[in-house]
Order: structure tokens, then sequence, then C-alpha cells
């Protein structure tokens, strides 16, 4: 067959004859064949460790991506009720980019889990292969002239050959997979570590490296979206901060313009987060 | 004849089902060579619901080996243009 099976098949047969023409000896080709399917068998289990360990290491940053998520958006509703749209700004653009991060990560468990499932489907299938070559072994050993033997080996080993190579295939599907998975891991690190996440309050004013990042990073218009939701949320209108702060103090029918004393008046928006 | 999908398992099939085995098998390589993903994917996923719908899956100790080894069914259309050997698809 010509097309991509026949293509395939090939590739494969040629595989499997590898696996199995070290031996020429019949005995040897059942004890290298069998002690070659208990070391894939191995590797199977530890593959599949490997996996669980990616994705718990995803699932954590996941959940502190989360509580990132909720922190900043607290805090960019205080920074609006203060009247400090910047801050609010800038609290809103690091959620951006931590919600971004956090629908990544999202579709990465579920891929893990996906492999996961299919690498122990795999060792479930090979164990069985395994478990039925023994047993066959032993009645090729019995019942078999040399001669025999080798042809029914042959047969017998093609078929466990054959699921070998398969689950080396699935393996290596699922270490690539799970390679990608670690590399979004490591930049989440990186972000984490530069402060993308931290406390927007806790940094000096002025914008820093990581403020020209994220602004390159989050999508501008989602961010005015967000800021006009929120002030509109928190009843203060669409209009820019100068101007409401002006209207407050004028509405406060306090003597002083001075712009300091408005967020000073302004009560952090606590109760309707509640 | 036995057909083994690639990290998935191996399905037992009648002659029958074979010709139209061959003309999808044939209709994806002509998508692999146009460069034509989307028609790719959805040829390769006509063949493997042919197999999965038709053929019936052999029992995990069965040792019997593939008359035909098809590839994953998450081979992506690189893949398939590249000689399988050459790019990894099929590890050593």
């Amino acid at each position: 067959m010509a097309g991509l099976t026949g293509r395939m098949s090939t590739v494969v047969k040629a595989k499997v004859s590898k696996l199995l023409d070290r031996a020429e000896d019949p005995a040897e080709t059942l004890d290298y064949s069998y002690q070659k399917q208990v070391e894939q068998l191995q590797n199977v289990k530890k593959g599949i460790a490997d996996v669980v360990t990616a994705k718990k290491r995803l699932q954590m940053q996941e959940a502190t991506l989360k509580q990132s998520v909720v922190k900043l958006d607290t805090q960019a509703r205080q920074a609006v009720s203060g009247g400090q749209e910047d801050l609010a700004r800038t609290a809103l653009e690091r959620k951006n980019v931590a919600q971004t991060e956090l629908q990544g990560l999202d579709t990465q468990v579920s891929e893990l889990e996906d492999q996961q499932q299919k690498l122990t489907d795999s060792e479930q299938k090979l164990r069985a292969k395994i478990e039925a070559f023994r047993t066959k072994k032993e009645v090729i050993k019995a019942q078999y002239s040399a001669a025999e033997a080798q042809v029914k080996i042959s047969e017998a080993a093609t078929g466990v050959g054959e699921q070998m190579a398969d689950v080396g295939l699935a393996m290596q599907r699922a270490v690539d997979k799970t390679e990608n998975m670690k590399a979004r891991a490591d930049a989440v690190s990186e972000l984490e570590a530069a402060g993308t996440f931290d406390d927007v309050t806790a940094l000096g004013s002025g914008e820093d490296d990581i403020d020209r990042q994220l602004k390159q990073l989050s999508s501008q218009p989602a961010v005015d979206d967000e800021l006009a939701k929120m002030k509109g949320e928190l009843g203060q209108g669409s209009a820019p901060a100068a101007a409401q702060i002006s209207e407050q103090s004028q509405e406060a029918g306090a003597g002083g313009h001075g712009s300091e004393s408005a967020p000073a008046d302004a009560q952090p928006a606590e109760g309707g987060q509640g | 004849m036995i057909v083994r999908v690639s990290t998935e398992g191996q399905y037992e099939l009648q002659d029958g089902a074979l010709e139209r085995l061959h003309e999808l098998d044939n209709a994806c390589q002509a998508a692999v060579d146009a460069g034509d993903g989307e028609r790719f994917h959805a040829c390769y996923e006509q063949l493997l619901e042919l197999i999965r719908g038709e053929g019936s899956e052999l029992e995990d100790a069965d040792l019997r080996g593939s008359d035909l080894t098809l590839p994953p069914p998450d081979i992506t259309l690189e893949e398939a243009q590249s000689e399988f050997s050459a790019h990894g698809l099929i590890p050593d």
C-alpha cells in the first residue's frame, strides 16, 4: 500500500526487526526479548511519573495565578475607589497577564491528563502482551525443536515487539508534549520571579521594566474596558480620574481644591467585595 | 487483516473494508502532498473512523503482528510530510 499507511508500516516493520534481530539462538531471542520488554515497561512507568510531576507543577502554578488574579482585582478596585487610576491600570494589566497565563495552563493541564491516560492504557496493553509472551515462551520451550521454536518465537515476539515500538512512540509524544509544557511553566515562573504578579501597591512610583513589558504583553483595550466597567460598578462613571477627583472635591464642599485630599476621603471598596 | 492505529491499538478488519481504506489512504496522501492540513485532518479522521467502526479491537494479550500500521491520531501535517523515521515519529 502506497499511501500514508504504507510508509508508516514499512518504517515500523524495519524498526521491529531491528529490535528482534540481535540474537540468533532461539533461547537467547526469548531471553533478550523478554528482558527488553520488562525494561520498556519500567520506562513507561517512569514516563507516567514524569507526566504526573509536570501536571502537578502546572496545577500549583494555576493555584498561585488564581490567587494573584483575585488579589490584583481587589487592588484595582481599591485604586479606582481611591482615584488612583494609574495604579488601577497597572493592577488590571497584571491581572490580564495572569488570566492569559491561566487559560494557557488550563489547556496544558488537560493535555497532560490525556497523555497520562494514553500512557496508562499503553502500559496496560504492554503488560498484558508481556504476560502473554511469557506464557507462550514456556510453551515454545516445552514443545518445539530449535528450528520450529525460532519461527514461533519470532511470531510471538513480533506482536510484543510491535507493541513495544508503539509504546515507545506514545512515550516520545508524551515526553515532547511534557517538554513544551515545562517551557510554559518556566515562562510563568520567570514572570513570577520578575514580580509580574506581585502586589502593585508595594511598588514604587514610576514606570519600571515590568510595567513596560506588561504594556506590551497585555491587551490594552481589554484593560481600558475593564477599568471603565470597574468605575461604573463603583459608581464613578467613565470620566478620567482627575476630573472625578475635582468633582468629588467640589461635591464635598471642601475649600481646598488640592487633589491630594480626594484619595484620602474615598473609601476602599471593601464593602462591595464582601 | 490486522491494522494498528499507533498509540491507540490494533483492530481486525474484514477484507471488504480494504478497498475503502485504500481509497482514503490515497486521498490522505494527496492532501499531505498538497500541503492542505485541513483536508488531511478531515480525511485522516474518516480513515480512523472506518477502522474503529468496521474493525474489532484486538485483545491486549493478542500476540499477532499487524499487517498495516497507521500513524497516531494526533499526527500533524508536518509529521505526515516528513519521513516518519527522520523526524522522530518512530523513536529508536
